[in-house]
């Protein structure tokens, strides 16, 4: 029961502080999951983007249900899940209520731009240290440049990198293979 | 009762089908404005900049506020159950799958490839959210490029400062999340 409760507040953090995009929140997943409770390995949370980029849903909600699954088996799935979404349930319906044009307020506007250039140090820092983790040779960093430009310059769907992605890594072995033939 | 069936069944099919993230259920948010009375895609608009200035994700965001404007506090959390029940319910499965095929050769091969390529995903959307942060992209569309109004002086500083700070002091995200929402209202951003 503990470990349940653990789990929902824990994603409610999450959630409620994953501003601008589901990958934003990679850098509260390193802070609480990865570092603080040692849920999931930074290897292991990549793996998960990875797959749930390609599920149907977002990244964030199947970040969730990935780790609360891993942790606690179905019923933590759930409850991860839950925690995730929490935090957006309570401020929507509090906006819906009584703010109208919340997003017009001056203080939100002038709040909000200055959270986008924050989470994206955040996410800098957190792509530094991924890119330390994940880029093991060459390829890899390769991969990860192509994959950047792909998305960042030409908007290839992410999907599609990351299909690419992964089929890559079934032919280099065979590709390897040949080489040496 | 009838009601909450259709909502839920409505936002369940939007979360089986939405794949690739937030903006992947507009079209979905579009056919049901069109549908129904719950919302209209004025509203969907509204949304869109709702959900930029608040944690949740777009298609999240609309099932909350669909089901609560027509369903009242029980209806936000149908229509937010029946959005998120299909890809609980495939994470779960895909989870299953994968400890079963955790130890063959060929599911590493294809995550050894694949860490790295999300690596560069995640630097392309740190990319677009600093891009639209840092600058004022309009200032290069109009076609005469205007240097002096190209930069948003503010949000730099702000950006240098907390790389600095970050690096070193190890404090938690969301510390530096609300230290700056702060800094964006007392200096208006």
């Amino acid at each position: 029961m503990k470990d349940l409760a653990d789990l929902f507040l824990t994603f409610c953090r999450i959630g409620g502080f994953t501003f601008g995009g589901g990958y934003a929140m990679l850098p509260m997943i390193q802070r609480e999951v990865v570092q603080k409770k040692r849920w999931a390995t930074d290897d292991e949370v990549m793996d998960y983007f990875a797959v749930g980029q390609c599920a149907p849903g977002v990244i964030a909600v199947n970040t969730a249900t990935f780790i609360g699954y891993k942790r606690r088996g179905i019923l933590g799935g759930i409850v991860a899940t839950a925690g995730v979404v929490f935090p957006s349930l309570i401020i929507i319906m509090i906006i819906a209520a009584f703010l109208n044009n919340f997003s017009q307020l001056p203080v939100v506007q002038h709040a909000f731009e200055a959270i986008r250039a924050v989470v994206g140090v955040l996410i800098c820092n957190a792509v530094i240290r991924m890119w330390k983790k994940t880029v093991i040779d060459k390829i890899c960093a390769l991969l990860a440049i192509v994959a950047f430009f792909a998305s960042a310059i030409f908007d290839v769907s992410p999907i599609i990198i990351v299909l690419a992605g992964g089929a890559i890594g079934i032919l280099l072995p065979v590709l390897k293979g040949m080489k040496k033939v | 009762m009838m009601e909450a069936l259709i909502l839920f069944g409505e936002f369940f099919k939007t979360g089986l089908f939405a794949i690739g993230g937030g903006l992947a259920a507009l079209p979905f948010l579009y056919d049901m404005a069109d549908k129904y009375d719950w919302f209209t895609k004025d509203m969907i608009s509204d949304m869109i900049a709702v959900s930029e200035s608040t944690p949740g994700p777009l298609g999240i965001n609309m099932a909350t506020y669909a089901g609560f404007q027509n369903m009242g506090i029980l209806g936000g959390i149908i229509a937010t159950l029946g959005i998120v029940t299909p890809s609980m319910i495939i994470i779960i499965l895909i989870s299953k799958f994968l400890k079963k095929f955790r130890d063959s050769k060929y599911v590493e091969q294809v995550f050894s490839t694949l860490r790295p390529t999300v690596t560069g995903l995640i630097a392309a959307a740190g990319f677009s959210v600093l891009v639209e942060s840092l600058f004022h992209m309009d200032a290069l569309k109009s076609g005469k490029v205007d240097w002096a109004n190209f930069f948003q002086p503010k949000a730099c500083i702000l950006f240098v400062v907390f790389f600095v700070l970050m690096n070193k002091f190890d404090k938690h995200p969301i510390f530096y999340i609300v230290l700056g929402a702060m800094i964006g209202i007392i200096f208006q951003f």
